[in-house]
């Protein structure tokens, strides 16, 4: 087995184009558990940690143009600067709860998209903040929004040789929340999470559902009826029915299924409350 | 046919590998290290304690859930189960073995563990310290703590040290002995 670490993203690339079959080593904080429990044996690996273009994060254009891009390399502590921060709030918020300091130093948000665990807590920030993932390879560069990447449980569109380089982040003008449910608030897998935006230029929100399906589940006709019944002139005053209704529709979007963290049922009930207190409290912060 | 009761002679063929071909240099607490003989898929924790003689980073539960190997790569709180040791090459890797007292040089006494550090100290003194596995975990998390954030608030110490896990004292008293730390730092401005 060889372990790569390249020092220029352009040798990663090729490295991979030479040898499709080398694991990609992001933090490692997925792969070294399957690594130490035996469950995994890569043929060789291919470490980014010293290709310093991942580990930048710059903002791209201005106004209601402005995209965060993040490289795929920037860590969950990152993502947590208060610069960043003020930018990408739910994404901050979602990066808390990730694991423990340690956890956060080490993983990334390029490794949460390329494992694609449906309970990975940055997926649904992304998927309603409508990101994009860039991705490089020998042949070129392409990119997807997020909701199209993550295409199943641990499953992407990522080709055989590609890298996730990047994450475009566009930048919200307006409140938002992420709130996550599990045994307790460190060290923990989420049980149900859900991330909710709200653009007062737009007068639109985007609410998205981790853990409670295959992939970060959104539904655009709850989004846009609820933004027409929410009352953008008179805010913060808000009507409990329509709190209600958007949870309930929430709930009814989400796919639940029973696991070793919860039921199907549990779930279902606990996006229903997260979604109507996420609605809430983003609105209160109008 | 005496045996080797001293435990320091490595065994003659390598114990755990197939495919063990990688030489790697890693830097540990200041000092270069060649790394031999291991399989390429072990983790910095296993190459420290089993290939570079320091056990002070405990091995647990090797999924990153209780702090018990954290060590500083690159001067960053990383539990050493989840790196993988051949990747670590070219970064500055501190063990609990490496912290020194403040104002410490080297040649002191304090390099070679015979003066602990303040927060090793006030560990034992507020009897933060019980079965002692955890630890060492502990105090380089603390350390990073308090190097970071000199006078954290509760809530703070709580939320930094939430990856380190403690079966023994009910946290009580290792948050004891960090108050202690962080008073008598503050008293030394």
């Amino acid at each position: 087995m060889t372990v790569l670490a390249p020092t220029r993203l352009d040798d990663a690339v090729a490295a991979l184009a030479a040898d499709p079959s080398l694991t990609v080593l992001a933090g490692g904080t997925d792969l070294m558990v399957a690594v130490n429990y035996g469950q995994y044996r890569p043929a060789g690996v291919l470490s980014l940690r010293r290709v310093p273009e991942l580990h930048d994060w710059h903002v791209d254009g201005d106004g209601s143009a402005a995209h965060v891009v993040l490289g795929a390399a920037t860590s969950y502590t990152t993502l947590l600067d208060p610069a960043l921060a003020a930018l990408l709030p739910a994404l901050a918020q979602a990066s808390r709860t990730v694991g423990s300091p340690q956890i956060r130093n080490t993983g990334t948000v390029g490794g949460n998209l390329g494992t694609a665990s449906p309970a990975g807590d940055t997926l649904p920030v992304l998927v309603a903040l409508d990101a994009t993932v860039e991705l490089a390879s020998a042949s070129g560069r392409r990119s997807m929004p997020v909701s199209e990447f993550v295409t199943g449980p641990k499953q992407t569109a990522l080709a055989l040789g590609e890298l996730v380089t990047a994450v475009r982040v566009p930048v919200a003008h307006g409140p938002q929340e992420f709130l996550k449910i599990g045994v307790r608030n460190a060290m923990v897998i989420a049980v149900a999470n859900c991330a909710l935006v709200l653009d007062l230029g737009r007068r639109h929100l985007a609410c998205a559902l981790g853990a409670v399906g295959p992939v970060p589940m959104r539904d655009r006709d709850a989004e846009r009826w609820t933004a027409a019944h929410l009352d953008w002139g008179h805010r913060p005053r808000l009507e409990p029915a329509l709190v209600d209704e958007f949870g309930r529709r929430m709930a009814a979007a989400s796919r639940p299924i029973d696991d070793h963290r919860a039921t199907a049922a549990y779930r279902r009930h606990a996006v229903e409350v997260l979604a109507r207190r996420a609605l809430a409290r983003a609105w209160a912060a109008t | 046919m005496g045996g080797d009761v001293t435990g320091t002679t490595p065994p003659a063929t390598p114990v755990r590998d197939t495919d063990a071909d990688a030489v790697y240099r890693l830097t540990v607490n200041g000092t270069a290290h060649t790394v031999e003989g291991t399989r390429p898929t072990d983790s910095l924790l296993h190459v420290l304690r089993d290939r570079l003689g320091l056990p002070g980073a405990k091995n647990a539960c090797e999924q990153g859930e209780c702090g018990s190997c954290s060590v500083l790569v690159d001067g960053v709180l990383v539990c050493a189960c989840l790196e993988l040791a051949e990747a670590a090459v070219g970064c500055e890797i501190t063990t609990v073995e490496g912290l020194t007292p403040a104002g410490a040089e080297p040649g002191d006494a304090a390099l070679t563990g015979a003066v602990l550090t303040d927060v090793q100290q006030a560990m034992i003194e507020a009897g933060g310290v019980q079965c002692g596995f955890c630890t060492p975990g502990f105090v380089v998390a603390i350390h990073d703590l308090l190097d970071r954030v000199p006078d954290p608030g509760p809530l703070e110490v709580r939320e930094a040290l939430a990856g380190n896990l403690c079966r023994c004292t009910g946290y009580g008293r290792i948050l004891a002995a960090i108050e202690q730390v962080v008073t008598v730092r503050g008293n030394g401005r």
